[in-house]
């Protein structure tokens, strides 16, 4: 208890150098005004952003971009308040009381709800993450290659299991990404290995940050492009009357919202910690448990200060609740923290419990940046309600090529190779082609982020057992962790055959 | 084209692209090596079959007409859309073309016209300032201050007074 004090105390000392203060406030900043933005997330910014953090150290980086996550969490209530579209997905709950708010002249009080809401789901995610991580990471420390390829089957199945997307699409969607990140060199021979259509580019691999950011940043765009039309995108924004006597009041009232906001930020935060799960379907329950547990249930989806208080905690504690097994285990818990992840290796950290041993500096000043951007994030947010209200007003046509352009370059500054950019045009245009037919995307960004350790994980457990597959059954932690993936995975599988034994009997009857 | 279609004609390709990935990786063994474990090739080759075994799935809901994508007849991408998707991602495509040829910062400043002036019809003072401004912070901030060298076609004569002001 008191070590994890001193090591956190240690991690606010990082904190506070001038340098890092200033990536705490500029990535919420940055991250308030994507999450704003509709149809851009966290994972966006995250993708499009990263190869902006060469510039400074590991520590410097990822404290960047997690304030981004953080900012983009909160940002997303913006455009679903003030437009009525949700700023990302993970804010779509937020829509269903916060416009009718907006609509009756409240847009002020949902977003001050909004933004307190999301302190506090914060700022519990943070304080459960300080203390479950370092003896989660401790127990992982005896991991072996066995185990670390057990739980990433785990992560893989949940996509199956719960994602709640086409079993085969699903499955798909996994491999490819691993194959993809299977390019390049065979680690074991060192011979080359999979040089598709002999193109000499495919020998250095394909850079999980090509894939990502053409899925996240052109598909994305693409499909923003589709849904606002390039002409479109007239302003629908609600008049926001701010004052600060109307925050007062708001603030005062937003006490009888505790026990929603409670309630989303524990339900948030577990359901973050599952990668296929996360922020945004964590959001939708929490919204679905507000208002059963709520004494008007009927105000709901009329304007109910809990209906945008309760999703908004939840969003932000699973946003730090994935990161939990992301630092721990080396397993992300989100597609943000997969991008993180990735980020990580390219900085030179192993992902993986070793973390907390070799690197406690880094993950301690993370954790503790985690409770600086909260509360940043928090005191921007209102101090600043105006601004973000007037950058919605911004047109798509002129936001879009600077997207686009940081795209590109983002493609091209890790490796600085045409054949990369050509590539993620490629993976951007297939993305957006495969995301109308309700492909899931998510699953390859992660697989090609694990795939690089899945493999060797896998083969020095099969060289460990001489080729015996029963190694991943029989270990004490790697077996009942390989058999819950088993049965994720078949999940879907047990519920078919579950509603062909019961639906006949009606029937019948 | 319909939905459904589109369905069809992409379970195909990614089931032939599945095929083409089993026949490259067989370019390495896929067997057991003794002393060594698993092949190179063994790891991509289960994983493309899984692939194939998908696409098998996809097309196997398609003639059962299960699901809503499989039995959906709307316009895969309905024509309004299609000009504005074609002209974003083209515009792309030959930015990127330009790249090699007359350099990125040739190829932005067009790019930029292309998109604020003729899809986003702002006006020329907007659009002038913009395909002016955001060249030149890419230039301070990517050349300068994070040293990645961007590819310039037949300007980098031009920029060589720049290195030796900024490298």
């Amino acid at each position: 208890m008191f070590e994890i004090l001193g090591l956190l105390g240690q991690g606010f000392l990082v904190v506070f150098e001038p340098q890092n203060l200033l990536l705490i406030v500029g990535g919420c900043t940055l991250g308030l005004f994507i999450g704003a933005m509709p149809g851009l997330g966290s994972v966006n910014g995250v993708a499009i952003l990263l190869p902006l953090t060469f510039l400074v150290p590991p520590t410097g980086a990822i404290i960047f971009l997690a304030a981004i996550y953080y900012g983009a969490m909160y940002g997303g209530a913006i455009s679903s308040i003030m437009l009525g579209i949700p700023g990302a997905s993970t804010a779509v709950a937020t829509t269903f009381d916060g416009r009718p708010l907006a609509k009756q002249g409240m847009a002020d009080k949902a977003l001050i709800g909004a933004a307190v809401a999301s302190f506090v789901g914060g700022s519990i995610s943070v304080v459960l993450f300080t203390f479950f991580a370092p003896p989660l990471a401790h127990v992982a420390l005896v991991f072996g290659a066995p185990e670390e390829f057990a739980l990433m089957m785990l992560a893989f199945a949940t996509f199956v299991g719960l994602g709640g997307d086409d079993i085969f699409k699903t499955l798909f969607s996994i491999c490819i990404g691993l194959v993809l990140s299977a390019v390049g060199f065979d680690i074991i021979s060192g011979e080359p290995r999979l040089v598709l259509w002999d193109i000499t580019g495919f020998l250095h691999g394909v850079n999980f940050l090509v894939l990502a950011i053409g899925i996240y940043g052109i598909g994305e765009m693409l499909w923003t492009v589709e849904e606002h039309a390039l002409g479109g995108g007239k302003s629908m924004l609600s008049e926001a009357t701010v004052s600060v006597a109307r925050t007062l009041a708001a603030l005062r009232e937003l006490v009888k919202t505790w026990k929603a906001t409670v309630m989303g930020s524990f339900l948030g935060y577990f359901v973050g910690i599952l990668p296929a799960a996360g922020a945004t379907p964590g959001s939708l329950m929490a919204y679905g448990i507000a208002k059963q547990i709520s004494k008007e249930p009927e105000k709901f989806g009329e304007g109910a200060i809990e209906g945008v208080c309760a999703p908004e905690a939840a969003n932000n504690a699973a946003s730090t609740g994935s990161m939990l097994p992301m630092l721990t285990l080396g397993i992300p818990g989100s597609p943000t923290t997969a991008i993180l992840l990735g980020g990580m290796v390219i900085w030179g950290l192993e992902p993986g419990p070793r973390l907390f041993v070799d690197h406690s500096e880094f993950v301690w000043g993370l954790i503790a940046s985690l409770y600086a951007a909260n509360l940043f994030t928090l005191l921007i947010n209102i101090a600043f309600i105006p601004v973000f209200i007037k950058v919605l007003k911004t047109p798509f046509t002129i936001l879009a090529p600077v997207i686009f352009i940081l795209c590109l370059i983002g493609g091209y500054a890790p490796t600085q190779d045409m054949h990369d950019v050509w590539l993620m045009i490629v993976f951007g245009i297939v993305g957006y082609l495969m995301r109308k037919l309700d492909y899931p995307l998510a699953p390859a960004v992660l697989a090609i982020v694990l795939g690089p350790l899945a493999e060797p994980a896998m083969r020095q457990s099969l060289i460990i057992s001489e080729g015996s597959f029963m190694i991943f059954f029989e270990r004490v932690y790697a077996g009942p962790i390989m058999i819950a993936a088993l049965i994720l995975l078949f999940l879907p599988l047990f519920k078919k055959v579950y509603d062909r034994i019961r639906k006949p009997q009606p029937q019948a009857e | 084209m319909t939905v459904r279609t589109a369905e069809l004609l992409m379970a195909i390709m990614m089931g032939a692209f599945s095929i083409y990935l089993m026949v490259k990786s067989t370019e390495l063994p896929i067997g057991w090596i003794d002393e060594e474990g698993p092949g190179g090739g063994t790891w991509p080759f289960w994983l493309a079959t899984i692939m194939l075994i998908s696409c098998g799935g996809i097309l196997f809901n398609w003639f059962l007409k299960k699901g809503p994508i499989a039995t959906s007849n709307k316009v895969y991408i309905e024509k309004h859309v299609l000009g504005d998707v074609a002209a974003v991602a083209g515009s792309l495509i030959v930015t990127v073309g330009l790249f090699s040829f007359i350099g990125i910062y040739g190829a932005l400043p067009l790019f930029i016209i292309f998109y604020v002036r003729f899809l986003g019809k702002h006006s020329w003072v907007l659009t002038t300032i913009l395909a002016f401004a955001i060249p030149v912070v890419i230039f301070y901030f990517f050349e300068i201050t994070l040293k990645i060298i961007l590819p310039k076609g037949i300007t980098e004569p031009l920029f060589l007074p720049l290195y030796k002001i900024f490298l």
